[in-house]
């Protein structure tokens, strides 16, 4: 009980810690100073907290019931390891983007948004803390309205710009759609259970309502962690929001939906491996495209947003093969795929993070987010730009980073029903590891776009040459953050134990840590891993001392003859991905605008391209038009006269009072 | 047959560095002499890699400037790679000394990791010839990523464990031979890309706009020029080894000669590539996705075959 106390004491702590601030005046720097150390504060006491019970904590969560809020329904709270899996990235990153925020959105640059954007701050993490921790349904709601509500008013920081409002009201419609599928959740799982506490479903439930709570729980949550095609509102939301705030909705409130989405299924007793090919296939169409939608973008965080939804992906990918495993009774595909799912989520949040960190760092410092607008950035930001280098190689996967941890657990998970003997249809599943592979090559593709078009080569306008490096209060959690990428690569032993405790609790059995120390091979991988960057730093050294000995000399850029080569000569990012976009032009169906220039001496002309998003732009389009077409026979209803609608309103009423009579005869239909 | 003993292994890892680290420059003048031969010249001497890369160290390094650290690592990282990449590789008929269930991610993966820094060296020096060669590199690699692992798969689906040891040096089996050719058939184009060979690139050529590798390498020079040519030399081995591995080398129990057999088997595989050279012509760029993309289906259909 202690440890879960103490828990949402440093949630009360991240809440209010906006709150002391919002009596300051505008540009005074103590409100943001006080809220920053707050929120430090609570930040490392809950990620203690969730330390100690990932690491020690054996026996069961005890249940804290909390009768203050309303007395005659309790509100309930739990802390088992599952929890404190998702909950520790949240006071991290709180903590880390919260430092970054002194210098990201210091109060004396913005001093009108500042105040409401630690208000909310604190709300939100607050909020998706307590989501952790709800163990009932009302809990559940009332914490994910808070974390839902303070993330739009976060998205809509800058709302003097119309693209930013209309970001946030997408998101705002996206997460109340969510909201009400998981209402709808909880009052089945009520009726089937007979008490809104999270607890396991009677095994006499049936299918029938095991599959639904199933589907809402996939389409609800999936809305939130941006699963295809349920991610309309992902890229523009993490696009328009300040770079700290993008962090944190890609590296944890994504995985908030994850996380229901696991619990919901601990609650479920016999999951088909139906549901667990349908959850392969939706993460291998999620890794795919998410990562084809990036290499088409040129904006540097909308490319980044896309990227989530690739990784989303891949833990998807990670929970099918787990819950294909959990379904055929072969633990070792189970506990394979969860663990690479889990240890994905974490590694998503530390390199996506560093990546918007960073990505934040170049906006910062030259004013915009169009990639080809940049270049060479690397020579005045060498700390944004070597930070960016881990987190891009961390996200490729590439050996020794964290990225390559998980993404080696979950090929494993998709490997071991290829050799078994039995396997029979699963072989077509471990097919997956494939696309795995294109995913991850197509990442290497888009990561070299982003990271050699940016920072590297010379700069391609005025501004990007011009640029200086962020302050120390930037710089400092990006470290943090790359720092504990190396660490989780490099010793990939260090998670271990969390991470079979929290599989443990996804698994419903003991004994999961053994299993997941015979299945993957942690050992080698530690000593190969760090003997890599043994040979790395060594190689360093040797350059550094050799290039005394060796002549040197410094030229320009070879031009292949051309005596005048200039910086916009440079292959743009758009020309880098542009064979690759062109592969995919049947997914991706890029625009173009402008003319090709033509004749002599031809004018200058204006080109542009683009790829527009395809739920929010084409989808919805087609389908409103083919709305309007459909409801044409029935357009006489709707005349604009408020008497008219007033008269519906009451037929409305008169029908229902008159359906009365007749409800135990539906409710005789419905089975009660 | 895996190695038990400390001095085994240690053994075991100082020939998978040192053999390939020595024979790696032979190929490429084998193939180089073929190609001669079959243009009735003569052709610059067997040895000619080895000299080459002993003038270059030598050389002055010359350095664009708007490049960064990235430029040095490009090459670094591209043989550093490689070299690691022999280490967890049967070679002929020598099992490797490094092994784990899943090892064959890393062997994808420090492909993945050369490539990520040999491009964006390419990109580092700000010209656009290599922008372009970079941009090819990465995108064929794709295409050619899906032929590779599913040959992987098919030798997953042939033998009883997850390591590179178990996998390739599988014996042969009653229905494994069709999958295996033709897995070694796609194996054998994505080495002709990946070596950056005729009909993918042509190695010869000056002209830059139709290059992928040899492109993205023209601002480096000297000992990173050397580097550059070492790593291409030991890819090169590293690929005639897997394709031979999924044809199967004949095992002898005779470790010597199981190496004299297998740089006898490697050099007529580098024979092969040579003639291939002189009798094709380069495919239009346009068309090597496509040539990838066969490769890819044909290890595919192998693959849906082992799945008997």
């Amino acid at each position: 009980m202690f440890p879960l106390i103490l828990l949402l004491g440093a949630a009360l702590l991240l809440m209010v810690a906006g709150t002391l601030g919002l009596a300051a005046k505008a540009r005074a720097s103590w409100g943001q100073m006080s809220a920053t150390a707050l929120t430090c504060l609570g930040g490392a006491l809950g990620a203690a907290v969730c330390l100690d019970v990932l690491l020690f904590l054996n026996g069961p969560a005890p249940v804290l019931t909390v009768r203050a809020v309303y007395p005659n329904w309790p509100l309930h709270f739990r802390l088992d390891p599952l929890s404190a899996f998702f909950a520790l990235p949240v006071f991290v990153m709180a903590a880390a983007g919260s430092v970054y925020g002194q210098g990201y959105w210091n109060e004396r640059r913005h001093p009108r948004t500042g105040r409401r954007l630690r208000f909310f701050y604190g709300l939100f993490v607050a909020g998706m803390v307590l989501v952790t921790v709800a163990d009932d349904g009302l809990a559940f709601i009332m914490a994910w309205e808070i974390m839902a509500l303070a993330s739009f008013f976060l998205i809509a920081t800058e709302d003097q710009n119309p693209a930013c409002r209309q970001a946030a009201w997408i998101y705002f419609v996206a997460t109340h759609l969510a909201t009400l599928l998981l209402m709808a959740l909880f009052a089945l799982l009520h009726a089937a259970s007979g008490s809104f506490l999270l607890v396991p479903l009677p095994a006499a439930a049936g299918w029938k309502i095991e599959t639904a709570l199933f589907l809402l729980a996939l389409v609800g949550f999936g809305l939130k962690a941006g699963i295809m095609p349920l991610h309309f509102w992902l890229p523009g939301a993490h696009a328009q929001a300040p770079s700290h705030i993008s962090a944190l909705l890609s590296g944890v409130l994504l995985k908030i939906g994850i996380y229901g989405l696991l619990r919901i299924l601990t609650l479920l007793p016999h999951p088909p491996a139906l549901w667990g090919v349908m959850v392969l296939i939706l993460g291998s169409i999620n890794a795919l495209l998410g990562v084809v939608y990036a290499l088409g973008q040129h904006d540097m965080k909308r490319l980044l947003a896309y990227h989530s939804i690739e990784n989303i992906g891949i833990i998807l990918m990670g929970l099918g093969v787990a819950m294909i495993g959990a379904a055929t009774d072969h633990p070792v595909w189970e506990v394979l795929g969860i663990a690479g799912c889990l240890l994905h989520v974490w590694n998503h949040a530390l390199f996506k993070s560093l990546l918007f960190f960073s990505a934040g760092s170049v906006i910062s410092a030259a004013r915009t987010r169009q990639i080809d607008a940049l270049g060479g950035l690397a020579r005045h930001m060498a700390w944004s730009s070597n930070l960016f280098l881990v987190g891009a190689l961390a996200i490729c996967g590439l050996p020794p980073l964290n990225g390559f941890v998980s993404e080696l657990l979950v090929y494993l998970g998709l490997f071991h029903p290829t050799a078994g003997k039995d396997s029979g249809i699963w072989a077509l599943i471990s097919a997956d590891a494939v696309i795995l592979a294109v995913v991850g090559s197509l990442a290497v593709a888009c990561f070299v776009k982003v990271y050699g078009v940016v920072f590297l080569g010379s700069p391609r306008t005025e501004r990007a040459a011009k640029v200086h490096e962020s302050p120390g209060s930037m710089i400092a959690p990006m470290l943090l953050l790359a720092g504990l990428c190396g660490l989780v690569g490099v010793f990939p032993l260090v998670v271990l134990v969390p991470l079979s405790h929290a599989a443990a609790v996804w698994m419903g059995r003991a004994h999961v840590q053994g299993m997941l120390i015979r299945a993957f091979p942690w050992g080698t991988l530690t000593v190969l891993n760090f003997s890599m960057v043994v040979v790395a730093v060594a190689i360093f050294y040797l350059v550094r001392i050799s290039r005394r000995f060796i002549p040197v000399a410094s030229a320009p850029t070879w031009g292949c003859g051309y005596s005048a080569t200039g910086s916009r000569m440079q292959y743009t990012g758009t020309s880098f991905a542009g064979i690759l976009v062109g592969l995919w032009s049947w997914v991706l169906r890029p625009l173009a605008h402008g003319k090709t220039p033509i004749g002599l001496f031809p004018k200058p002309i204006e080109y542009e391209t683009e790829i527009p998003p395809f739920i929010t732009d084409r989808a919805t389009h087609t389908l409103w038009h083919y709305i309007k077409l459909g409801t044409r026979p029935i357009r006489w209803l709707q005349q604009g006269s408020v008497q008219q609608y007033l008269f519906y309103m009451l037929a409305a009423v008169v029908v229902l009072l008159a359906l009365i009579p007749f409800g135990n005869l539906f409710a005789r239909l419905w089975g009660h | 047959m895996l190695h038990t003993t400390t001095p085994q292994l240690i053994l075991s890892i100082a020939t998978h560095f040192l053999v390939p680290l020595a024979i790696a420059p032979l190929f490429p003048g084998i193939i180089n002499k073929v190609k001669a031969a079959m243009a009735g010249r003569r052709g610059p001497p067997l040895r000619q890699p080895y000299l080459d890369i002993f003038k270059l160290l030598r050389k002055t390094l010359v350095i664009s400037n708007t490049t960064t650290w990235i430029f040095f690592a490009g090459p670094l990282v591209a043989v550093g790679a490689m070299l690691a990449v022999e280490l967890l590789i049967p070679i002929g008929s020598s099992p490797a000394p490094i092994h784990f269930a899943g090892d064959v991610i890393l062997f994808v993966y420090l492909f993945a990791a050369a490539r990520f820094f040999t491009t964006s060296a390419a990109l580092d020096t700000g010209s656009s010839f290599e922008g372009m060669g970079a941009a090819r590199e990465v995108s064929f690699a794709v295409v050619s990523e899906a032929a590779l692992i599913f040959s992987l798969l098919i030798m997953i689906r042939f033998s009883s464990g997850l390591s590179l040891n178990t996998l390739l040096l599988a014996p042969f089996k009653q229905g494994s031979v069709g999958p295996r050719l033709m897995a070694a058939v796609g194996l054998f184009v994505f080495l002709l890309a990946e070596t950056s060979r005729v009909p993918v690139d042509d190695p010869d050529t000056h002209l830059e706009l139709t290059m992928i590798h040899e492109v993205m390498v023209l601002d480096h020079s000297g000992p990173l020029l050397a580097a550059v040519q070492y790593a291409s030399s030991l890819r090169l081995l590293i690929l005639i080894n897997l394709v031979l591995l999924f044809i199967g080398p004949p095992h002898t129990g005779i470790p010597i000669l199981s190496w004299v057999l297998f740089i006898l088997e490697a050099s007529a595989t580098a024979v092969l590539v040579g003639i291939i050279e002189s009798v094709m012509a380069r495919l239009p760029l346009r068309h090597v996705p496509t040539l990838l993309a066969a490769a890819a289906v044909l290890s595919g259909l192998g693959f849906i075959l082992a799945l008997r």
